[in-house]
Parts: structure tokens; C-alpha cells; sequence
């Protein structure tokens, strides 16, 4: 199994990265960590004609905290993510995320950028980047745009990416002390991906009721998204497991969840309403703490 | 295209095509055979090595990315006539049958060593999530981890 011929790019800056792009417009393809494109190329399920590297450019790769964000490079691999002290301390449920993916392999490789790009279903970071409101930065030729998380994710392995446009950086906001958070998956037993996977951020107020909380789902349906009927009824409320539980009911309420040879829509709707569940209460336990 | 990188220490340059995989690269051209191809689909781990010391799976990745990189298979492993710590446990603690699965297996464990070398068995398990072994039932394979971690703590407080 090998990929058809290409001609191979290593971009040395973004602005490199921008010029090839331009050059070569839909013959070209960006390449990170190739966990999902190389696999895809030996299928010849894609075929481009030039690969464009972009693991090179240092910016890319670094993990800053500015202007009292967290910004993550694109091509920052999940095991970087994983094990960086500003991300643990500052980003917790987006470092457990990171070390949920695949294997360790896989995560020596994969990238942040290239995770959300793809948009696979699956993926583990869709999730956490939406109930994290991450802003996501776009550069293209001449300028950028920061795209909001909840308006990236557009459909099946699509997002709001446009040709010529990098992705170049995710920043986040610190998760606040106090704040609790949980990322919870049911892994498909041979890769790692997420069957269903479901992220939470929940802060309560002194007499114990929601005073804050974020729930993001993976895996359910064809894009990840925000629990928004979950979140609508606990705001509010007391964070007692009934109640929680009783809201989780509702987290596959109106999704088109998928079906395929590893879940049917029925298993995976009812994954999600376990594990929002189960997220939810880690979520509670950990800013009780 | 041209790749230049270093593997088992030794510097090396050849023209490749863009889309050799790095694992054809290592077998075929660089004639080092111990790296196996299972699955090629990323899955099984056989064909693990290391790329700048992190495990990866070398059919997954082009030798084009490995330019200007260091490798070690599991070639590299022993020094001076001397097996690696982690070949001495899969030796003394029966890690391996049929052998297949074995290169992969070791350049997986040397990563996590790389790490720690007082790694938990949980962790030891986490670790080889990404290696398939279809004869030892993993069991051995952890005993040999545990020696081989054993056995550089004990080198490292000399
Ligand atoms: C065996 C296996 C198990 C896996 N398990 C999991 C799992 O459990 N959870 C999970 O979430 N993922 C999993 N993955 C996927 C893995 O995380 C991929 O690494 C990730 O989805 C893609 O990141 P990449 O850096 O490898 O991107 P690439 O494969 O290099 O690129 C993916 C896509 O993004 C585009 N792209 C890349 N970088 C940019 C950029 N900066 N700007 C614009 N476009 C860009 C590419 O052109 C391509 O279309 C698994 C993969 C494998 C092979
Ligand atoms: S041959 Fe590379 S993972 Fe199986
Ligand atoms: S020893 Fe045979 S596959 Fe592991």
C-alpha cells in the first residue's frame, strides 16, 4: 500500500507555507503529522499532487500563553499537548483529551491542527474545542480570521476552512481554579477513536447549582457539537446525580447519530446519554474539590 | 528528491521517491530488515521505530518527513556487542513467540523507558496500546518491560 506520486514541499514560515498554496491551489494538499492524510493517500482515497509540509515552521509548533490566552500551534503533536506543563496546569481537560487519542504513536505524530481539519467524527479534540470555545486562527494570503469553535465544525469532515486558508494556531481561555472538568470515551477497541466521546466544564455557584457549564459531544453524530438542550436544563439547577442524570437524558435528543458496523445509532445514543452523564458528574465532583 | 538523516547513528543520504514510506525506506533501500510490516494501515505497531526518540509507525510516515531526522530501529538497540536492556527482558522473560510482533514491540517500550524507568504495569500497558502481539497473549511482554525498567534504575543509582 502506497500513495500515488506527488511532489514533496517543506514549508519553512507560514508566509512559505501561504505562497505554495497559492501556487498550487486544489493540487495541493497541507500535510501535519499525515495520521490522517497518509492513510487516506494509500487508499488513494486522496490524490494530491503536492504535499505541503508544514510540521517545520517553528511557530507552528510552539504552545504560548499571551494577552491571557493558551495558544496552541497547529502542528503541536497530541503528545506535546499532552504532556506540557502550561497545558496540565492551565488547559487540564484539553492535556487528558490529547492523551486519549490512538496510541502513543499516533499521538508522537498527530497533530492539533490537523485533528480539527479533518473533522473526523471520531476525533477527540472536536469535542473539548467546543466546550473550551476555542478561537481558531485562519491565515490566508494577505490576512486572517479567527474562527469561533462553534463555527467551524459545519458537517461530516467539513469545517469552515477555505482553499488557500492555514490553520495556524487554537487559543483558549485558562480553565479558572474552582472550575471542574472531565473528558469521558468510549474508544473504538482497535484504533482508540471515540465511539462516543463527551467533554465537560462545569462551575457551580456557593449553594451548590450550575453557575457555568459546557458540554461537547463527539462521536454521536456526523460533526461534533455543544449538548446545548443538556446545558439548558441544569442551568440553574442543583448539581445532585437525579438531576444530572435526568438531563443527560437528553443529549442525543435531535441528533442524527451515526450507525456503522462498530455501534448502531441506537448503542451510540444511549453511549452518549451514559457518558454525558458520567462526564457531567466528574465535572461536578472535580470543583467540588 | 534527495533525504539526508541519521539512522542507528550513522549519517546517510539517498534519492528517493517522495512517496516511499519511511518503512520501505529503512527495509528496502537502507537494508534493515528487523523493522517488520504488519497491517500497513496503522494499526498494529509491527513496523514502530524511533524518529528523533518517539516511537512512530514507519508505514505511516514518509521518509520525506524523516529528512534531516534520526532514526533508530530496533538495529540500533544494542551497543558495543551488548543487548539493550529491553532486549535482555524480552530474553529473559519469554516476551516473544513467533517474533513478529517483537521490533515494534521494543521500540514501543523503549519510548515509554525514555520516559520513565519506574513505570507502573497500567502504564506499561497504556504504552503498547498501539502494538499487536497475536501469540504471547502480552503477559511475558510486560514482564519484560518491568525487567528491562528494572534493570536501568538499578544501572542508573550505580
Ligand atoms: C491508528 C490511528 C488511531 C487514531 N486514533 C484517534 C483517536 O483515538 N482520536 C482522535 O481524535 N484521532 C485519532 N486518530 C487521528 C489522529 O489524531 C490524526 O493525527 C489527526 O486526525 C490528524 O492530524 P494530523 O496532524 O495527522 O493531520 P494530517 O493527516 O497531516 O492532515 C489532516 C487534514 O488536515 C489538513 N491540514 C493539516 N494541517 C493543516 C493546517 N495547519 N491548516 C489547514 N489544513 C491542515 C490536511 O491537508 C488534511 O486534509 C487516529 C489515527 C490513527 C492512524
Ligand atoms: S505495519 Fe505499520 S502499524 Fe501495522
Ligand atoms: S510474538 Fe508472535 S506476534 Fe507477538
Amino acid at each position: 500500500m502506497f500513495p500515488s506520486q506527488f511532489e514533496y514541499h517543506r514549508a519553512a514560515s507560514i508566509k512559505d507555507a501561504l505562497d505554495l498554496l497559492k501556487q498550487f491551489g486544489d493540487d495541493a494538499k497541507l500535510l501535519s503529522g499525515g495520521h490522517s492524510l497518509i492513510p487516506m493517500m494509500k487508499l488513494r482515497l486522496a490524490q494530491p499532487a503536492h504535499l505541503i509540509d508544514v510540521t517545520k515552521i517553528a511557530e507552528l509548533r510552539a504552545i504560548s500563553e499571551s494577552h491571557g490566552k493558551i495558544v496552541i500551534g497547529a502542528a503541536a503533536t497530541h503528545d506535546t499537548v499532552a504532556n506540557s506543563d502550561l497545558v496540565r496546569a492551565k488547559l487540564g481537560l484539553l492535556a487528558e483529551a490529547a492523551a486519549a487519542i490512538g496510541d502513543v504513536q499516533v499521538r508522537n505524530r498527530g497533530t492539533i491542527g490537523g485533528s480539527l481539519t479533518h473533522a473526523d467524527p471520531a476525533a477527540d479534540y472536536p469535542a473539548t474545542a467546543l466546550a473550551l470555545e476555542a478561537e481558531i486562527k485562519l491565515d490566508r494570503d494577505g490576512g486572517s480570521r479567527a474562527v469561533k469553535a462553534a463555527d467551524f465544525f459545519l458537517d461530516l469532515m467539513t469545517t469552515a476552512i477555505q482553499p488557500g486558508e492555514l490553520l495556524t494556531q487554537v487559543a483558549f481561555a485558562p480553565i479558572p481554579s474552582g472550575t471542574g472538568y472531565a473528558y469521558l470515551k468510549y474508544p473504538h477497541p482497535a484504533s482508540g477513536f471515540a465511539i462516543v466521546g463527551v467533554a465537560a466544564i462545569a462551575a457551580l455557584d456557593r449553594s451548590g447549582k450550575f453557575a457555568n457549564l459546557r458540554v461537547g459531544v463527539t462521536g454521536l453524530g456526523p460533526k461534533a457539537f455543544r449538548a446545548t438542550a443538556v446545558e439548558a436544563a441544569l442551568a440553574g439547577k442543583a448539581a445532585d446525580a437525579a438531576t444530572i442524570a435526568a438531563a443527560a437524558s437528553k443529549t442525543a435528543d435531535g441528533v442524527d447519530a451515526l450507525g456503522d458496523i462498530h455501534a448502531s445509532s441506537e448503542y451510540r445514543s444511549e453511549l452518549a446519554r451514559v457518558y454525558a452523564r458520567r462526564a457531567i458528574q466528574a465535572a461536578v465532583a472535580r470543583a467540588k474539590a | 528528491m534527495r533525504v539526508n538523516l541519521t539512522i542507528n547513528g550513522q549519517p546517510r543520504g539517498d534519492e528517493i521517491e517522495p512517496r516511499l514510506l519511511l518503512v520501505h525506506y529503512l527495509r528496502e533501500v537502507a537494508g534493515l530488515t528487523g523493522t517488520h510490516v504488519g497491517c500497513e494501515t496503522t494499526l498494529c505497531g509491527a513496523c514502530t521505530v524511533l524518529l528523533d526518540g518517539k516511537a512512530v509507525k514507519s508505514c505511516t510516515v514518509l521518509a520525506a518527513q524523516a529528512d534531516g531526522a534520526s532514526v533508530t530501529t530496533v538495529e540500533g538497540l544494542a551497543k558495543d556487542g551488548k543487548f539493550h536492556p529491553i532486549q535482555e527482558g524480552f530474553w529473559e522473560e519469554h516476551g516473544l513467540q513467533c517474533g513478529y510482533c517483537t521490533p515494534g514491540m521494543m521500540m514501543a517500550a523503549v519510548d515509554l523507558l525514555n520516559r520513565t524507568t519506574n513505570p507502573g504495569e497500567d502504564e506499561i500497558r497504556h504504552a503498547l496500546e498501539g502494538n499487536l502481539c497475536r501469540c504471547t497473549g502480552y503477559q511475558h511482554i510486560i514482564k519484560a518491560v518491568q525487567y528491562a525498567a528494572e534493570k536501568m534504575r538499578a544501572t542508573a543509582g550505580r
